[in-house]
Formats: structure tokens, sequence, C-alpha cells
């Protein structure tokens, strides 16, 4: 399963996803600038991400919780999501993201 | 708390360390934003990722209008709310902190408007009711909205630029923005002290765990060394080792006695568990 992400600087890079893992984790690994201060626990909002040609609309809708932690984030549009709690499946191969400013 | 009280250290609370200078006899002078001046022999660094600081929003310039005065230009945190009196005044956020300045501010600003990128709010439910109180009365404007651009001379803000989620771009004018998004963390004046840094991790020998400044040891998740692991555990150790080497350095006529707290009656004392 492939993850189609856009860093700060505009570079383009294509990653390999886990099954059941974040793509938060699969980001970070990938070499992305993505914070995830928390680690992963939905309590920062340094893993903000756009969602990129109606991915957003394929994807679970957020947690309550995300979309309070949202209101933590800069630059927040309508298809800004945190990235610990987008899990890669089968359902999510292929998905474009570009990271957000920090 | 309790557990350090054996050891009897001294603590510098509320104080950012921001300078550090070696000194004409080998030792180091560290100061602090509250003047607070510290000579040591050695300088350990456990900085975690550095210092929290306020969230600045992506918006081209806003440094300009930081530190602009009292009740003028970009803000991250209210002192003085006098200050405000008067004022034609800007809020961004959700959270507890943007809800509750606009509920004090809004008695004794000239105008107050609140911009969040959705009508809802994470802030307590009180507090988003007499918001929404403030708003009916004609006290509060509210939009749902985020600023796109600073406007004015540096250091003296006349107007944002408020972009809508449809889009659509107005121009609002405004003596002071007040960007409240939390905290984030940042290196901060580590930076500054002159100590080699790679990705603004401080690389270090792993017997030692010291910099590569004599005598500035670092610690915990501000480290860097091959196999590194942010662990606790991992920062235990490294504590452990660093202490050894410290002791060194800071006592340098004494002799090291290593000892167990299971063995020990000496320690055992000192940690009142004899």
């Amino acid at each position: 399963m492939k993850i189609h992400a856009i860093d700060r600087h505009g570079k383009e890079y294509t990653l390999e996803g886990r099954e059941g893992w974040s793509v938060m984790e699969i980001l970070r690994d990938g070499g992305l600038d993505v914070a995830a201060e928390c680690g992963g626990a939905c309590a920062c909002a340094t893993c903000h991400v756009y969602v990129n040609d109606g991915w957003y609309e394929k994807l679970p809708p957020p947690s309550d919780a995300e979309i309070d932690m949202l209101d933590m984030a800069l630059a927040v549009e309508p298809n800004s999501r945190l990235s610990c709690q987008i899990v890669c499946s089968d359902e999510t191969d292929g998905i474009r993201v570009t990271v957000a400013p920090e | 708390m309790e557990q350090i009280k054996p050891f009897d250290p001294q603590f510098h609370f509320g104080e950012m360390a921001t300078g550090l200078d070696r000194q004409a006899d080998g030792k180091w002078k560290l100061t602090t934003d509250a003047g607070t001046e510290i000579i040591a022999r050695v300088v350990v660094i456990a900085a975690g990722a550095g210092s929290f600081q306020p969230k600045r929003p992506p918006v081209p310039g806003i440094e300009h209008f930081e530190n602009a005065g009292d009740g003028i230009g970009v803000h991250y945190a209210v002192r003085k709310m006098e200050t405000f009196r008067g004022k034609d005044i800007l809020i961004a956020g959700g959270g507890d902190s943007a809800l509750d300045w606009v509920i004090n501010l809004a008695p004794l600003a000239k105008t107050l408007t609140l911009v969040h990128h959705r009508d809802g709010f994470r802030a307590a439910a009180h507090s988003v009711n007499q918001m929404r109180e403030l708003e009916k009365e004609g006290k509060v404007k509210f939009h749902v909205a985020s600023v796109k651009a600073v406007h004015g001379e540096p250091g003296k803000l006349t107007g944002v630029t408020l972009a809508g989620h449809d889009k659509s771009e107005w121009h609002h004018q405004t003596d002071a923005f007040l960007p409240f998004f939390g905290l984030t963390i940042k290196l901060g004046p580590i930076a500054e002290f002159g100590i080699n840094l790679h990705e603004n991790l401080i690389p270090v020998d792993t017997a030692r765990f010291e910099s590569q400044t004599p005598g500035i040891f670092a610690i915990g998740d501000i480290n860097t060394y091959p196999g590194k692991l942010k662990l606790i555990l991992s920062g235990f150790h490294e504590a452990a080792l660093m202490s050894q080497a410290a002791f060194h350095i800071a006592r340098p006529n004494e002799k090291l006695r290593f000892q167990y707290t299971t063995s020990s009656s000496n320690l055992q004392k000192k940690l009142g568990v004899s």
C-alpha cells in the first residue's frame, strides 16, 4: 500500500504504508519533517496534514478528540487531519497528503 | 520533589537559561532571562527537545509585529489587560486561552473580533456559552476564518487579511492580533550556547555523555549518538554515566566512592531508609 506525500518544501515522496500503522509513523520514518511531539496520542497537533485529491472524503471521519485537537493546529483547512489518526489499510492505499506548515 | 530532597538541590523555577559563557578560570557562567547568574564547573543539559514556546501562525512577516509594545501588534500572551483598553483587538483560536481572553478583553476593547477555522470550539462549554452571549450582545464579532496576511509598517500593525473557507478574503483593521494556538517545543536559546549541534540535537560520547565542549554534558532527548533511543530507561543510564564523569571535573581532588543502595549504610542513611 502506497502513501504519496509532499513535504513543506514541495518535495514529493512515495512511501510504503504498513497495515495498522498510522500515516504519521510512515511519514516520520520516511524522513519527512513531522514533529509528532506527543508520539501519536492525538494530543499535540504537530502531525497536521492536508488530505488531497478526494481522499479526505474516503477516510473514516475524525473523532471528536481529533476535531478538538485540530483547534491547536495552525493553518487549518477543510481537508486538515492529524496524520497519527489515519490508519494504513487497503482502503488508504494510494492516499495523497501534504505536510501542513509549522 | 520528595525523592530529591535528601540531596538538597537548589531550584530556579520559571526561568529560562539564555546564555552560557566560559570564564577566564575555566568555569561556566550560566545566565537566565530573570537575570540570575550561576557559576559552575560542569553544566548538564537535560532540556528534552528544548523549551515550550507559543505557536506562531505561518503568516509571512508576522515576526515584525511581535514585541511592538503594550496593547499593539502581535501578542502570544496577555500580561496586563489594561494595555488593551480602547484598542481594536483580533483574537485567533478555539481553545480555552482564546475564549478566556475574548471574555476578559471584550469589556475594555474598542472592538473585539474572534476568528476560528470552524464554528465550534474545544474550550470549556461555559466559556463558549459566554462568548456566544457576548456575540449576541454585539460585544464580540465572530468569523469562521483565518489570518492570511498582516499589514502595516514593522512594529505598527494596521490590519490583517482574513480568509473564509469559501476562499473569500477581506481586510480587517486592528491594533492588536492575539493568536492562541497553544505551545510547541523549540530548541530555543541552547542553539546560541556555542555547543556543536546536529539537527538540533547535541552529539555526545557514550562513555561520558559529554558534548564536544568539555564540561558541558547532555542527557535525555536532547542528545544524540549512534544507537540512541528516546526512552526514560536510556535517560537514567545516561544520567548515571554522566554523573561519574562530571564528578571528576566538579571535585577534582576527591575520590569517587562507588556504592549500592542495597549494601551501603551511608546511602541508606542519606535516603532515610536505614
